[in-house]
């Protein structure tokens, strides 16, 4: 069919459901190892998708986004502490309490004109001030860090989100498609259209109609609610919080790396970055563990990183995506 | 001129710092007319236009759309309002196709994307761009991007289309059918036109009516035939030749 760049061809959407049928079956027959690094890919896959939102689609850099997975994680986690609350009625508050602060950074943003990279040193300050302000809560178990009961690890109770890793790998992998599904209707919708004109020029896209500042609130919406739900998944998986780590603005950083890599703005870009970089670094650090030679992990990704990006510096999907699918006749956005 | 104007300017001022870009300008544009802007460069022809689209506030003075207040209005609220306008540099969005830069102005009437595209295809095939519509902006050439221009400013059914210099490095069959297509398009949607034009051939051929500005201040308004023998057009602007 032809139309929208963000509509899929038959060939891929088979070649999408093969893929999801290995992930869903690979519990059965793969080791507890490989079930972490899958569903570590996963997470950054999905982390990449929200923060992708902001960044790929309408053009607004976020180097803080590690501040609304933490608002997620703690709300979520306080609950569950505090109150017995699980979490799927917690992200009835850690949603909210992300979106709310995102909008207000929006807010502040958009309606004083601070954009481009002014905009993403906003962000790193509200993740770094959240951060300061968290060290001193001390219901929040400040720098001693907030934990979570674990009962146990084999029994498995899906409402309060307790059990064996495949469970957790089954809910991230569920949100990942999930997030997936919900960005391809996103960008088939005016909403999306709405979007990239505003990434590609501003000020042609309110001269031709667009609501430039609603759409940009639109935009850190939904980023910062999928990323409240994925902090409420990481710190029911993780099982502790730390301020530091939380908030760190390496951990912002990182989350961006697989979108970059995989390829800005494209539907599957972030998947494909996620699980090209993850599963690389372990495979990095399974390889240069017996040197003993302190950070040649972190050394031999960075090579590894710069070099992808300096080859494919779009990302690898929509390159890979010419190759898959020669018949597209817009590569201007690949899916 | 007859009846309530479609679009009226009283008294309006721009200053930037210390330059006054636009000096007690008013004019109105009637209904259904095709109007120039005329001036050399600088004339503040431009800021004129970004005064009337939004893109600027003036320091003071009215602007009004059919008798309602447009000053301090959001652009795209002035687009709704039914002004399309084209730049003069012209600001495709570069990430997207011919038909998708379109409809993004087709989404401003519409929520219903098969609509837009529809509605889209046929400015497309209005402009002669039928045959591009899939293409990368990028690979279009500057001819191509101006008649892109306007078919997204048309897609906003303005009742009042503002085109900068859209025919500008055009070549002289190119401006024809140009001419033609707007031509056209007044007489079928009785859509208003004010165009900023350096291509005196095309002004003189398209307007009924032309205001000529100089260091900002309006300095003649008429007919073709009256700003071609007006003094101070011709020592401003078109100089002797063009008698």
């Amino acid at each position: 069919m032809m139309g929208s760049p963000y509509s899929l061809p038959r060939r891929a959407k088979a070649a999408l459901a093969i893929i999801a049928a290995v992930l869903v079956l690979a519990p059965l027959v793969t080791n507890n190892y490989i079930i972490s690094v899958l569903t570590m890919s996963l997470y950054y896959a999905y982390v990449g998708q929200a923060w992708n939102i902001m960044f790929g689609f309408a053009g607004l850099l976020s180097l803080g986004h590690a501040l609304f997975i933490g608002i997620g994680s703690y709300a979520s986690a306080a609950l569950f502490v505090h109150f017995g609350i699980g979490p799927w009625a917690g992200i009835f508050l850690a949603v909210p309490l992300a979106v709310a602060v995102g909008c207000f950074i929006g807010f502040l943003g958009f309606r004083f004109a601070i954009s481009g990279v002014y905009f993403a040193l906003l962000t790193i300050a509200f993740a770094e001030f959240t951060r300061i302000i968290f060290d001193h809560v001390a219901w929040l178990g400040a720098t001693e860090g907030l934990f979570l009961p674990v009962s146990s690890r084999t029994r498995i109770d899906l409402p309060n989100l307790r059990g064996p890793s495949e469970m957790f790998y089954y809910v991230i992998l569920t949100l990942t498609f999930l997030a997936l599904g919900i960005c391809r209707w996103l960008m088939n919708s005016k909403l999306g259209y709405c979007w990239r004109a505003i990434r590609d020029d501003p000020e042609a896209a309110a001269a031709t109609g667009v609501d430039v500042f609603w759409c940009r609130m639109a935009a850190v919406a939904v980023s910062c609610a999928a990323s409240g739900v994925a902090g409420v998944w990481y710190a029911f998986y993780y099982n502790n919080l730390f301020p530091e780590i939380a908030f760190d603005i390496g951990k912002s950083v990182e989350l961006t790396f697989a979108p970059i890599v995989g390829g800005v703005g494209s539907l599957c870009g972030p998947i494909v970055g996620a699980f090209l970089l993850y599963p690389l670094g372990e495979l990095i650090t399974g390889a240069t563990q017996g040197l003993g030679i302190e950070g040649i992990k972190q050394f031999g990704w960075g090579i590894a990183v710069v070099s992808i990006v300096l080859l494919r510096p779009s990302g690898v999907w929509p390159w890979l995506a010419q190759i898959l699918l020669p018949d597209r006749r817009c590569h201007a956005a690949a899916p | 001129m007859s009846a309530a104007p479609l679009l009226s300017l009283r008294g309006v001022f721009k200053r930037f710092r210390g330059l006054a870009a636009v000096t007690d300008v008013s004019f109105d544009i009637p209904r259904g007319a095709i109007v120039a802007l005329i001036g050399p460069n600088g004339a503040g022809k431009t800021t004129v236009f970004n005064l009337i689209a939004g893109m600027l506030r003036p320091d003071a003075g009215e602007i009004a759309l059919e008798g309602a207040s447009l000053v301090g209005k959001r652009a795209d609220v002035i687009c709704k309002s039914g002004i399309g306008r084209t730049f003069q540099i012209v600001r495709p969005f570069n990430g997207m196709t011919v038909e998708e830069n379109v409809m993004v102005g087709a989404l401003a009437r519409t929520s219903d994307i098969a609509t837009a595209r529809r509605h889209a295809l046929e400015l497309l095939e209005l402009l002669e761009l039928g045959d591009r519509r899939l293409a990368a902006v990028q690979s279009i050439t500057l001819p191509d991007r101006k008649r892109l221009e306007v078919a997204r400013a048309l897609a906003t059914r303005p009742k009042l289309l503002l085109l900068d210099e859209v025919m500008a490095g055009l070549r002289p069959t190119e401006i024809d059918r140009m001419l033609g297509v707007f031509r056209r398009l007044n007489a079928t949607t009785g859509v208003t036109i004010l165009l900023i034009e350096h291509v005196m051939r095309a002004v003189m051929a398209l307007s009924q009516h032309i205001i000529v500005l100089h260091h900002g201040e309006v300095i003649a308004t008429g007919s073709p035939e009256e700003v071609k023998k007006h003094r101070a057009v011709l020592d401003s602007y078109l100089g002797e030749e063009a008698l």
